[in-house]
């Protein structure tokens, strides 16, 4: 009996070993991706999941990789809770992890530091630590195509255009709410300034994460309060919730608008037909239209190498996906085209990523000409502070309203300089950069 | 036959009262230590530092929470909260001192959970067993409330999140912060929870151990043999929030490097006492047996089902985690319901005449 579980034993504690030091095959392309499609976040999460897994997969069905070298695709399940982030971290780092796509605030907190020791690229694309824009504090950051604090501000310049002119919001109220955690905060530094520089009163709403379900509360506050324009951030189980409440109380839905990550199909689906006119950032393309999603289609979803319920291919949150993956394998492009290898390492791709410059011409090519902007990354400007535009719910699917418009962008650099100056203080001894810039 | 007591014979009281009495438990803590040092040197930065110190650092809030229920038999749903005051008065300490060694700071931090602990341990003095969980509850919403609402305590950081500063010691060591070695990380926190369960060890053998072990089994009879219930309770209170202080301030500064309020959540305090029913209420060694079943089986699980063709999807492999931890919890509650460490003293037991059972 003792024999037996001793060699029990010895199998498990050998698979262990064997599992925790995989074998570092040297002619792929090892692409981490960190998933939540379990826990009360799944909702945002497995559409993300899905698109960001198989753009991925196209690219090593249609062109067996990226010039040649196949894409080693991993999940790590995080559920979204920083702890397992940070085990998920710990896995990846030593296994020739070329980027880390925490896609949760609180874990690309935790990682901002460790990325910088341990020399590996943190893509939080459209996420995480605003200040992390700033390629000479955080050369080992990238946030684009914007930050949250240009979504804030892009929020505001269409309001703004909407009651005909910035000198207009005076006096006006704009609520603000928002997830409490590190992701739903991040934006209200930029709100605060905003209000006491053009004049409007800003209400908040905090929606604590283990009650995202239940926002009677906020939301009969809201009816008291009536301010004249709504604003979410909005994630997981909070955003249908939200919007489902907002109907509820018949506000309008024309003047709720939603950051990118609040504009699920799901979410918006829940409010019914109530909640028509409900508006979100955008910054790539709906529907399935494009060349590179029809690829996706042909190579991926139908030959059954997909997890994505066929009635939900190409809804908003999976182009997301599949947009962050066309960045990764853009950034990995730029990098064998740097270094002359086609088999990269995470040094190599923080600068192929630094130096990314995705043109009119490279989008028609990849099949994306429509689906987003040309893009282009600094050494000093690791976000870029795109264009976006804004999305409405017509009660079926986001249809695309108005134009494509900047940020605030005057507004918004400075303010991200004294951030990442007050982060590099606060968190003394920051390392100087020492990464040469090839741009 | 290897492991047999006769024939060792005490000759003085001190032998006698020993912590380890008999000979091969003392020469198997000899070895366990020795393995303690040596596995640094031996397994990956991944297994050292997303298993073996998250571990060792979870052990001891397990003791911790062992003491208030385990032995002094005072249902707590507190423990992640009572971390949590260790980790953030130990962030605010360091922030506050930032030349005193981190070490130092994170024995102090303690002593400021002990103090929240032992005014959440006051209705202990009135009412008992479920009644007295849902005070400790409250304990535990009513401290997360403060941890996202009170800015100061995280030293207004628009995130709303702590971040460990760099600190070196002992030398020009990097203590903590995202360059520190794990190895150094595994070492501190490996001589802390050697140090602090040594001296609980003691401390539950003595007086006050034996106080606590008679409120739990019997308050009244306690009272009348002389034991003040204000006391024995109060300072269990005291000694369990200690530890946990302790513990969530090494569970911030040498493991997770960062923490939202959410780190602390009631998850965490369920998680502890999983880990105290699983491993035996009333037993150290229970303690770290729990802390390695809980915090190591997933991880395990996870790593090991892909290894042997089990599972497609990260979130499969983590369902079936789950399902069979759970189902693990209730096969262990079923046969042995005082836990792991029953299951250990049972073996010692067997081992003690084997191979002559009989004999």
């Amino acid at each position: 009996m003792r024999l037996k579980c001793l060699i029990a034993g010895t199998v498990l504690a050998g698979t262990l070993a064997g599992a925790a030091l995989p074998a570092f095959a040297a002619d792929e392309l090892h692409v981490p991706l960190f998933s939540y499609r379990t826990g009360p976040y799944a909702g945002s999460g497995i559409p993300i999941a899905n698109g960001m897994h198989d753009y991925l997969t196209m690219l090593n069905e249609r062109d067996g990789g990226i010039n040649g070298v196949k894409i080693r695709i991993t999940e790590c399940e995080t559920g979204y809770d920083t702890q397992k982030g940070v085990e998920c971290y710990e896995q990846v780092k030593n296994d020739g992890a070329l980027v880390i796509s925490p896609y949760s605030t609180g874990i690309t907190l935790q990682v901002i530091p460790k990325a910088s020791v341990d020399k590996i690229p943190v893509l939080s694309m459209a996420y995480g630590l605003s200040a992390a824009a700033e390629g000479n504090t955080f050369p080992w950051v990238f946030n684009p195509p914007d930050t949250y604090w240009d979504g804030a501000s892009a929020i505001i310049v269409d309001i703004a255009r909407r009651e005909g002119g910035e000198e207009n919001l005076k006096g006006k109220k704009i609520g603000y709410i928002f997830l409490d955690a590190g992701y739903g905060r991040e934006a209200i530094p930029l709100l605060e300034q905003l209000s006491s520089d053009l004049g409007f009163e800003l209400m908040q709403y905090p929606v604590a994460g283990k009650e995202m379900q239940n926002q009677s509360s906020q939301w009969l506050n809201i009816r008291r309060d009536r301010p004249d324009y709504m604003i979410m951030w909005g994630w997981g189980a909070m955003s249908p919730t939200a919007v489902k409440e907002a109907t509820k109380i018949r506000y309008p839905m024309d003047k709720f608008y939603g950051v990118w990550w609040s504009g699920g199909n799901d979410d918006a689906a829940a409010g019914g037909d109530a909640a028509k006119g409900y508006r979100t950032l955008n910054f790539h393309g709906v529907g399935s239209d494009f060349g590179a999603i029809q690829d996706i289609k042909k190579y991926v979803v139908d030959a059954g190498k997909s997890e994505v319920d066929p009635a939900k291919f190409a809804d908003n949150l999976y182009n997301r996906g599949v947009y962050n993956s066309m960045l990764i394998a853009e950034g990995i492009r730029k990098a064998q085209e740097l270094t002359g290898k086609t088999v990269i390492d995470a040094t190599d791709m923080r600068n192929g990523l630094e130096n990314l410059d995705i043109t009119e011409d490279r989008l028609k090519e990849m099949g994306m000409e429509g689906f987003a902007l040309p893009m282009k990354l600094s050494c000093e400007d690791h976000s870029g502070h795109h264009k976006v535009y804004v999305v409405e719910w017509d009660g079926k699917d986001w249809q695309k309203s108005g134009d494509w418009f900047s940020p605030d962008v005057e507004m918004v650099k400075p303010l991200l300089e004294k951030a990442a100056e007050e982060y590099a203080a606060s968190n003394a001894p920051w390392p100087e950069r020492t990464e040469p810039c090839l741009n | 036959m290897l492991y047999r007591e006769s024939g060792q014979y005490k000759t003085s009281y001190t032998a006698d009262q020993a912590i380890f009495p008999i000979r091969e438990d003392r020469i198997g803590m000899a070895i366990l230590l020795i393995v303690a040092l040596a596995i640094p040197f031996l397994v990956s930065d991944f297994f050292l530092n997303a298993i073996m110190t998250p571990f060792l650092i979870l052990a001891l809030a397990a003791i911790g929470l062992n003491i208030l229920t385990g032995y002094a038999g005072q249902l707590s749903l507190g423990t992640g909260a009572f971390m949590g005051v260790g980790a953030y008065s130990c962030y605010k300490l360091t922030t506050i001192f930032p030349d005193t060694n981190i070490v130092i700071l994170v024995m102090i931090s303690g002593l400021f959970s002990a103090g929240i602990g032992v005014l959440f341990g006051l209705p202990s003095l009135r009412i008992k067993g479920l009644y007295l969980a849902v005070t400790t509850l409250a304990a535990q919403f009513f401290l997360e409330w403060c941890f996202i609402r009170i800015p100061w305590l995280y030293n207004y950081n628009a995130s709303g999140a702590i971040e460990v500063p760099e600190r070196r010691g002992f030398g020009d060591i990097v203590l903590t912060g995202p360059s520190a070695a794990p190895m150094t990380q595994y070492f501190i926190v490996l001589a802390i929870v050697v140090v602090v369960t040594l001296a609980v060890k003691n401390i539950v053998r003595g007086r006050i151990g034996r106080q606590w072990m008679m409120i739990r089994d019997m308050d009244i009879a306690a009272e009348l043999m002389g034991v003040r219930p204000l006391t024995a309770k109060l300072s269990a209170f005291a000694v369990s929030s200690y530890l946990c202080g302790v513990a969530g301030a090494m569970f911030i500064f040498f493991y997770l490097g960062a923490a939202e309020p959410s780190a602390f959540s009631i998850t965490l305090s369920f998680q502890i006492l999983f880990m105290v029913i699983l491993g035996g209420l009333g037993s150290l060694v229970g303690s770290f047996f729990g802390a390695a079943f809980i915090w190591g089986l997933p991880i395990v699980l996870r790593a090991g089902l892909p290894a042997v063709g089990i599972g497609v999807g990260a979130e499969t492999v983590f369902h079936i985690a789950t399902m069979i931890v759970g189902a693990l919890i209730i096969f262990f509650l079923i046969v042995e319901p005082h836990g792991l460490a029953r299951l250990w003293s049972l073996g010692k037991e067997k081992l003690r005449v084997w191979p002559f059972p009989y004999g």
